[in-house]
């Protein structure tokens, strides 16, 4: 128990975590490129997600489960944090020996947070309308349709790019320093920071990419 | 060199503390920084107030006393160097310097720039030593082999000298550098394997107690270190903790 209830523990679960999101974040991304090459393509890969049981009495609660508890740590955190300085500093020159996404990950992170509750409502709250409430038939093809409508409104696709740009922001830090987290600081840390700053700006940039494609399609 | 000092006043642990603001005239360049702060200190007395209390003890790096947050960051702006090698010709003419005591909740203020740091030595007390015996009969260090890497390793956290800028400067005030820093320097050695787990596991237990916050990675106190003790450690202490927590 000692492993939850300690700061080393709590550090740990949130690296395990964000990690896991990371891993969700490439797997989410790889489906939506789809929608770029092959609208046939898509509509088959959606359509399995949507509604083979593993993905979604399984996988989908575990990412929901993870996703929750990595902000709510994410927030104890900050506040265990801020707790452990009652009297501020008059002056205070973070920027002279940190980065802005390692000292504003709460920052990134509740702009990230907001975009998924709008991304629930756009996606996930009709998909299960759909599916549990109203029950309608089985449409192997109305995903792509869907995403195309999603990305019609340019203020929508404007909140898509900033929340992008922040979750990048978030990842910046995050990726590389969930293995410092777990222990991992050796000869190979060099190249896992390359790739883990490689990966923060390329997935995202992925994202608005796709965003783009489709609203200016 | 004519500065301007604003300087963090408290009276005693409990008194609300402020700014004040002091002028000084014709500092020599060469001056240490603790050396500015002794002619300050004159300069008030002669003029019946009272003088700045600070710490210091070697004033040539090696103590760790001198704990001052100068200008936003902890030992000033110079890089691998205690204030009492930080040197007034990193200052310029005119200068406005700010200087506060080491905040953090685990530190708290004795008086103007002094901090209780005896949490420290909780944290030490815990598990940072290796029990021999001292009855006549105890083993000739030399006589263990130790490969050269780890040797290196230890030494370098060894020169760690408790001084609290790791603390200070964090944003979380979070303690894992000097934490890892005392658990590596045993923790890679053969005589310090022997009682590996229970050190981690109750040094970082009294941590957390004395009320340090948690690390999130941002590698201020590696920049601040006055000893350069590196991030290294502080995954080194997360690995042996999270054994240490698997094995009991
Ligand atoms: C898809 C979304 C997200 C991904 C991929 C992600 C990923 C990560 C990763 C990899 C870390 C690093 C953990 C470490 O340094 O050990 C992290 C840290 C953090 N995340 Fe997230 N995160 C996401 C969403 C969020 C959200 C919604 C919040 C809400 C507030 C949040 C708050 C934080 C905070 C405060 C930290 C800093 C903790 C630390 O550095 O120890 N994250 N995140
Ligand atoms: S790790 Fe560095 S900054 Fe922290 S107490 Fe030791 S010497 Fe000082
Ligand atoms: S007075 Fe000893 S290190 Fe500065």
């Amino acid at each position: 128990m000692t492993l939850i209830s300690s700061s080393i523990g709590r550090k740990v679960a949130m690296a395990l975590s964000g990690i896991f999101l990371v891993v969700f974040l490439t797997q989410h991304f790889s489906i939506n490129l789809l929608s770029i090459f092959s609208k046939s393509l898509f509509n088959q890969v959606s359509h399995f997600m949507g509604n083979n049981p593993i993905v979604q009495f399984i996988l989908q609660p575990i990412l929901i489960l993870g996703v929750l508890f990595h902000f709510t740590m994410g927030f104890i955190l900050e506040l265990q944090n801020s707790k452990s300085r009652s009297s501020k500093y008059s002056s205070y020159k973070g920027r002279a020996n940190a980065t802005w996404m390692s000292r504003n990950m709460i920052l990134s992170g509740i702009v990230i947070l907001s975009f998924l509750a709008l991304h629930f409502y756009d996606f996930w709250v009709p998909e299960m309308n759909y599916k549990y409430v109203e029950v309608l038939p089985l449409d192997a093809n109305r995903y792509y349709e869907e995403l195309v409508h999603k990305f019609e409104n340019p203020i929508r696709v404007g909140i898509y790019v900033l929340s992008f740009i922040f979750l990048s922001l978030h990842l910046l830090h995050g990726f590389a320093s969930s293995f410092q987290s777990v222990g991992v600081n050796n000869k190979y840390s060099k190249t896992i920071k390359k790739i883990a700053t490689g990966f923060s700006i390329i997935v995202p940039i992925g994202f608005v990419f796709i965003a783009l494609f489709h609203h200016l399609k | 060199m004519n500065l301007t000092l604003k300087v963090w006043r408290q009276a005693n642990k409990s008194a609300k503390g402020k700014i004040e603001t002091y002028q000084i005239k014709e500092i020599s360049p060469d001056m240490s920084f603790l050396e500015m702060m002794d002619v300050l200190n004159e300069q008030l007395m002669l003029e019946q107030i009272d003088p700045i209390a600070f710490d210091h003890d070697c004033r040539e790096g090696i103590c760790g006393m001198c704990s001052m947050f100068i200008n936003g960051e902890a030992h000033g702006p110079d890089r691998l160097v205690t204030t009492c090698q930080l040197h007034m010709r990193k200052f310029k003419d005119g200068d406005t310097i700010t200087i506060e005591p080491f905040r953090a909740k685990a530190f708290p203020v004795i008086k103007d720039l002094t901090v209780d740091r005896s949490s420290f030595d909780r944290v030490q007390q815990a598990g940072g030593f290796v029990s021999v015996n001292t009855s006549g009969n105890t083993q000739d260090a030399n006589a263990i082999p130790i490969d050269k890497h780890d040797a290196d390793k230890a030494f370098d956290a060894a020169t760690c000298i408790g001084c609290g800028a790791c603390v200070a400067t964090c944003k979380n005030a979070s303690a894992m550098l000097f934490v890892s820093a005392k658990v590596s320097q045993y923790a890679l050695l053969p005589q310090g394997k022997v009682e590996a787990t229970d050190r981690v596991l109750n040094m970082v237990k009294q941590m957390d107690e004395e009320g340090f916050g948690n690390c999130t990675n941002t590698g201020a106190c590696e920049v601040e270190c006055p000893k350069g003790i590196s991030l290294e450690n502080i995954a080194r202490m997360n690995r042996e903790y999270l054994f240490a927590s698997l094995k009991g």
